[in-house]
């Protein structure tokens, strides 16, 4: 079998895995086989992943077949996009191990599924003198949220304090719980920046044993590695389709029923209603009660099929594959004089080397590289306040995903070691 | 190499003009890319209307850097008048380089801390025709 036999109908585990090779998956992206000056090397999947054509497929089908506005239309076209996109749904809701698609809520990316739990759960449940415990690694995403809601009413923002290497020091979460008033623990499990895997069902054991909610933020690693969101055990779990193989425009909040059943609604609108007077309106029953509008269709059909194209691949082998490249990675990036890698070593961090080289400002760095062809991420990678936590202004990440190749790593020390000649200490 | 590198950007970022502080400056404004961290602080010396000094700090890239130490170098002697009238057009002329539109921010950092300092304002008449959208 290969990569290439899957298709948006395909289902998980049903064919024997074959071993994983990137080669193959990688004829599967047409991105890479675009004609252009230089061939791309494309080390950015941390900001947004590449597509596989099952996925642009998909998207193209559904728009050209069966386009319609679902959950209203009887006609056939209507029942048959209101079909895929609860298909899509019922995807989701394997992939994640959740106990039923009405769990899964469709938004528009990981930033509205948390602006969603800050202001359905959050406004509901959280008094002033309460508690929100984050961490300094946390994308901007999973602050702004908290800052808002803490600008409203007298909230308390706490952090787990980081150990020198950037993984989080969870012994000291149970002291900062100790008074009670903390209400919700709310954490990234991968980080964009250092690629730490945290412990997160750890800390959601911890988290709930003091009486919190707890939020995770998987939009790394719902990407990555497998995610069994009842394993962990957390009451909310944000992840986005454009990193998972997906396409823009969709995301992902899994919460338990329970809790999202006595939420209020997020947004307002079309199809999260059951009935509506001049006056006043009763909710729509879940998922659809969290989502007003007219929704993202071939978005969710076409995250459908970056799930059915994922399974196919394992998360196992798309983790190992991650793995296996960070350790290569990590080892020739130490080749260029005065390259820093941040965050833990090799093995314990998901496809993620974020890194700075004396006096080479990152700007610079990704400029000499993409006069290669090579596309790192240079900036703060939306996460400031860990910047400032580890002394840096900004930082050049290289990130990978199920089509990256060892050679691309090679293209980036290459690079890197132009960009050192031309930038000398 | 990149356009971007051209040796006269790597030479004012390398070795800049204007470059560190001013003990009492008659102005002082700082301003930051937050897209990218750069960060460009300007301490002016003004008389009669005229700029005689300027030294500007901070840090960012190559880019960033060179396009301060070309304005600054520009402005100092001139007056606020002839200041205020500078545009985008003018910084990117002194680099002589082709900027997409994230680059391009980098590029006006220094035009906006110096205008909005010049100005004594956050906002200057007409920042969002130097702005890259």
């Amino acid at each position: 079998m290969s990569a290439t036999r899957t298709s948006d109908e395909g289902a998980a585990g049903s064919a024997p895995a074959a071993p994983f090779d990137p080669r193959v998956v990688r004829a599967d992206f047409p991105i890479f086989a675009t004609a252009r000056e230089k061939p791309l090397v494309y080390l950015d999947s941390a900001a947004t992943s590449q597509k596989p054509r099952a996925v642009l497929d998909a998207m193209d089908r559904y728009y050209a077949t069966c386009n319609a506005n679902i959950h209203r239309g009887v006609y056939r076209i209507a029942e048959e996009a209101t079909t895929l996109y609860e298909d899509a749904r019922r995807r989701v809701a394997v992939f994640l191990n959740a106990a039923s698609p009405r769990e899964i809520i469709f938004t528009r990316n990981s930033t509205e599924a948390i602006n969603l739990v800050a202001h359905a759960w959050g406004r509901t449940y959280l008094k002033d003198g309460d508690a929100i415990v984050l961490t300094p690694m946390e994308h901007h995403s999973n602050l702004v949220p908290w800052h808002l809601l803490a600008a409203e009413r007298r909230i308390e923002l706490r952090f787990i304090p980081l150990t020198g290497p950037g993984e989080l020091d969870v012994a000291a979460l149970p002291g900062l719980m100790a008074d009670g008033r903390v209400k919700l623990v709310s954490f990234v499990h991968v980080s964009n920046v250092l690629g730490t895997v945290n412990p997160a069902a750890e800390i959601t054991r911890i988290a709930h044993s003091h009486g919190a909610t707890v939020l995770v933020d998987a939009s790394q690693s719902a990407a990555h590695l497998p995610l069994d969101v009842r394993a962990i055990g957390a009451d909310f779990v944000a992840c986005t389709a454009h990193k998972m193989l997906g396409p823009t425009g969709i995301g992902m909040l899994w919460g338990r029923r329970a809790l999202l059943e006595a939420m209020p609604p997020f947004l307002g609108g079309g199809e999260m209603i059951r009935e509506v007077s001049l006056t006043s309106s009763k909710w729509n029953e879940l998922p659809w009660k969290f989502e007003a509008g007219t929704m993202p269709i071939a978005e969710a059909v076409g995250l459908g099929a970056a799930i059915a194209y994922l399974q196919t691949l394992g998360m196992a082998n798309v983790f190992a594959h991650d793995r296996e490249l960070v350790a290569y990675g990590m080892e020739r990036v130490a080749e260029v004089d005065g390259l820093k890698v941040l965050g833990p070593p090799a093995d314990r961090r998901g496809g993620v080397i974020a890194f700075t080289i004396e006096g080479i400002h990152p700007h610079d760095i990704a400029t000499v590289l993409d006069d290669d062809g090579i596309c790192v991420r240079a900036g703060h990678h939306c996460a400031m306040p860990l910047h400032d936590a580890l002394g840096v202004p900004a930082s050049a990440r290289a990130s990978f995903h199920c089509y990256s190749l060892r050679e691309e790593i090679d293209a980036l020390v290459a690079g890197l070691q132009r960009a050192r000649k031309l930038f000398p200490r | 190499m990149n356009d971007l590198f051209r040796e006269e950007i790597l030479d004012h970022s390398r070795h800049p003009r204007c470059h560190g502080t001013l003990d009492n400056p008659d102005l002082t404004f700082e301003d930051a890319n937050p897209l990218c961290g750069d960060r460009i602080r300007m301490d002016f010396r003004v008389k009669d209307g005229v700029l005689e000094t300027v030294r500007f700090s901070g840090h960012g890239c190559s880019i960033s850097q060179a396009a301060a130490s070309m304005l600054c170098e520009h402005v100092e002697g001139r007056t606020l008048e002839e200041i205020k009238a500078l545009g985008r057009e003018d910084v990117l002329e002194m680099l002589g380089i082709e900027l997409g539109p994230v680059r391009l921010k980098c590029a006006l950092l220094a035009l906006k801390t110096l205008k909005a300092g010049i100005y004594g304002v956050n906002q200057w008449p007409g920042e969002d025709e130097d702005g890259a959208l």
